[in-house]
């Protein structure tokens, strides 16, 4: 025996009870210990041993039959991101898991975590073309934290412990398992569930090292214009708190990505908004101006930075960050902080001095009073005949008071809700981030519901993006899902226009999008809703649908030609952002 | 750090699974970078697998592109080199008319001064074999077109780091659920500029 063995080779597992199960019963075994209670999914010929097994399992786990699969992925991630766990996905092989691969590359690029189970094909029949076989391993490999095929039961009760485990820890993400159909058939000697806690070959957190804190920490004490941008990691990492006794302590600023949203309640005093190509003015210009910068559990996005070249040249820069290959990926960091924030953020708050930055921060103040004038004040209380988007955020705020959960599309009402929604509470603002997947809204908005059903769910869409993924109001019929949608029809494909309009010398090419009726679609699918293209009409409908007792739709006619400011063009440095 | 583009060899060190070769695979072809040459091989660790990959890129690129691959969960450590840097060979098999050999060029001379190893001579062909660097291999093929080169064919790279110790001792850190403190886990924090791995 090689050393290497003696090393691996494990101490017995204390005997458990043995009984025979089929495949399929084990992968709702591990749902149920892994403590699983919703499921989004779509049945279909390979994965129809699941389904069956799941009939006997229906008092136990709760399945939401979604009408198309992409509509099941991100529902699931609409719950991981409400519940803070993992979302759970039924798909079929061939189309089926096909229809999850834009989901898939969200959740990879949102790091959502999801398990997602695709039947397939007979093992026998692989690789011949059989009917619905499509080489999902393969397809999914680059839009996956891990994938496995499954060709014998035996396997499923560890290769799920692994993909549960894989999926949440770390920088979470998705993980797609696909079993044969006969695997999901084949009786096998059950043993129980191990859950997993360690692979040799994943290290999913580092053991934090505190010279860098201490590093971190001494530019931080010297800084006199001190910056903190946050990202996602700060809520995946469930360090809310611990980020917010860090910037209290030394009293600096902070600004948000729109995936870190939500995390810092939008009237904290240090809250100085959104970063990126239609953050706020502030935050975007001050970049360019700090001495020291320091990211927090985000990953430089181009629509968040601009132009690299001249992105915070000025400033020494502290990444702190779960994921080693993000520090230096895209901005080069003068100390890095690998490490889990809830670890790395307590150490940094005990070295740094307690301060205050008052002058620097009524900079950022002083900005905000230019961007109030020349951008939120017409924005947020137009003079014009038509609605603004921005003014029916606004009186959703006054009427939610901050504490709803906002899901949104993708595209100017997604910039204008994360401008304007005000929040009190974490992991209430679900968006697309990184993959910016129109279609996502809907979908994800039930999933949200189904992760935080005491809370009030609000999705605000665009007319393109819901007529993407509409099939799903099937789903919130028949599951009785109570979530209000208010649509904000401009009658185009807003971003694109104003894209057009700004860079392409106004030639509106295909952005004028025809909408069907969409209170009388709702209704035939048994969902109150109204439209409104009046002023005086906008409070009281939303305390109404707020009101209403079930799902509701509400469409809201906005100016056809509006534009979301400010604005970092493309290719353009975050100081150089356009006020209109 | 250079800014230009150079030759690395980049060594994966893997679990022996189904699929990892088109895992590590397309984090290249992403970036549209070109793998001048991919070996795969046991390594000296019995069930872990060794990819040997040479590029020709920047080392900035050369560096990210290791952390993603490293973070790859199948994946177990991925270290990337300069030619200088590491022991490497390739092989190279050449196929030429035994006639063409035998009257124009005298074969002895040929086998010593290129290292070459005659595996095959048959009446109508011979088959040469040689263990070299890419420029070695290649001047044989020159030397031997005009004599009617039939086939040649040249492996990958296969190549050993000068400065490494060996992999059992990463292998036993790996394995322990709860890391020492002994474990150099921020390593690749501690040498930024010039660092071998992540």
């Amino acid at each position: 025996m090689s050393s290497i063995e003696a090393l691996t080779e494990k101490p017995a597992p204390r005997k458990k009870a043995i009984t025979s199960i089929s495949g399929s019963a084990a992968v709702l075994e591990a749902f149920l210990a892994e403590g699983v209670d919703t499921i989004f999914g779509y049945p279909g010929g390979a994965i129809m041993p699941i389904y069956d097994a799941l009939y006997d399992y229906q008092e136990r786990l709760k399945h939401i039959l979604v009408r198309h699969e992409q509509g099941g992925i991100h529902a699931a991630q609409g719950y991981a991101r409400s519940s803070g766990t993992t979302g759970v996905v039924f798909a079929t092989s061939g189309p089926g898991a096909t229809n999850l691969v834009t989901g898939l590359a969200d959740a990879m690029i949102d790091s959502t975590p999801l398990v997602c189970i695709t039947g397939q094909v007979f093992a026998h029949l692989l690789g011949t073309d059989a009917f619905q076989e499509t080489d999902v391993i393969n397809i999914t490999t680059p839009v996956t934290k891990w994938n496995y095929q499954v060709t014998d039961a035996t396997e499923i009760p560890s290769v799920l412990a692994k993909a549960f485990y894989i999926a949440k820890s770390g920088r979470p993400g998705p993980v797609l398992i696909d079993i044969t159909k006969n695997a999901q058939l084949q009786k096998f000697d059950y043993e129980g569930y191990t859950p997993c806690e360690h692979i040799r070959s994943y290290r999913p957190k580092p053991i934090v090292r505190k010279e860098y804190i201490k590093e971190a920490a001494a530019l931080i004490n010297q800084a006199k214009k001190p910056f903190v941008l946050f990202g996602q990691g700060v809520i995946l990492g469930k360090a809310e708190k611990e980020f917010q006794a860090f910037i209290e302590k030394s009293g600096i600023p902070a600004a948000w990505t729109i995936l870190g949203l939500s995390a810092l309640p939008t009237d904290h005093p240090l809250n100085v908004g959104m970063l990126g190509m239609h953050g706020n003015y502030g935050p975007n210009v001050l970049t360019n101006e700090c001495d020291v910068l320091i990211a927090v559990g985000m990953r430089f996005d181009d629509r968040v930075t601009g132009r690299l070249d001249k992105y915070a040249k000025q400033a020494t820069i502290i990444h702190l960050d779960i994921d080693p290959a993000e520090i230096d990926k895209n901005v080069k960091a003068t100390v890095g902080v690998w490490g889990d924030c809830k670890e790395t953020l307590p150490l940094l708050t005990e070295y740094v001095e307690q301060k205050t930055h008052s002058e620097w921060l009524q900079k950022f103040k002083d900005y905000q009073a230019e961007e109030d004038k020349t951008v939120i004040h017409d924005e947020l209380h137009p003079t014009t005949d038509q609605m603004t988007m921005g003014e029916v955020i606004d009186s959703l705020n006054e009427l939610t008071g901050g504490n709803a959960i906002i899901v949104t599309d993708v595209g100017q009402h997604q910039m204008v809700a994360c401008r304007y929604a005000r929040f009190n509470n974490t992991r209430s603002n679900i968006t697309s981030g990184g993959l910016g997947t129109m279609g996502f809204g809907l979908p994800a908005a039930i999933g949200a519901k189904f992760g935080a059903p005491e809370r009030t769910v609000v999705a605000i869409i665009g007319d393109g993006g819901f007529q993407m993924t509409l099939q799903e109001l099937g789903t919130i019929m028949q599951a009785e899902v109570n979530v209000k949608i208010i649509i904000l029809n401009n009658r185009f494909l807003g971003m694109v226009r104003q894209w057009q309009q700004l860079f392409h010398d106004k030639r509106y090419s295909f952005v004028d999008i025809a909408s069907p009726d969409f209170v009388m679609l709702a209704k035939s699918y048994g969902i109150a809703g109204s439209s409104i293209e009046d002023r005086k009409d906008l409070k009281s409908t939303l305390k109404k649908m707020l009101e209403h007792n079930g799902s509701y739709l509400l469409e809201v006619i906005v100016g056809k030609e509006n534009n979301v400011f400010p604005m970092v063009p493309q290719g353009c440095s975050v100081s150089e952002i356009r006020l209109k | 750090m250079s800014a230009n583009k150079q030759e690395f060899t980049i060594t994966v060190y893997t679990e022996n699974q189904i699929g990892l070769l088109n895992r590590i695979a397309i984090m290249f072809s992403r970036r549209k970078i070109n793998i001048e040459s991919l070996n795969t091989s046991p390594s000296e660790v019995e069930g872990i697998h060794r990819f040997t990959i040479v590029i020709n890129e920047t080392e900035d690129v050369v560096r990210k592109l290791s952390r993603q691959i490293e973070k790859q969960v199948e994946i177990l450590k991925v270290y990337y080199n300069t030619n200088e840097e590491i022991i490497w060979q390739e092989l190279a098999l050449y196929k030429v008319p035994t006639d063409e050999i035998a009257e124009k060029v005298k074969v002895e001379r040929l086998l010593r001064e290129y290292g070459a190893r005659a595996v095959v001579i048959r009446k109508d062909y011979t088959v040469f074999e040689t263990t070299g660097q890419r420029e070695e291999t290649d001047r044989l093929v020159q030397v031997l077109e005009p004599f009617g080169l039939i086939e040649f064919v040249r492996s990958a790279r296969v190549a050993i780091i000068k400065g490494s110790n060996s992999f059992h001792e990463k292998l036993k850190e790996f394995e322990e659920t709860e890391p020492s403190e002994e474990v150099i886990e921020n390593e690749f924090l501690d040498k930024q500029d010039e660092v071998f791995s992540m």
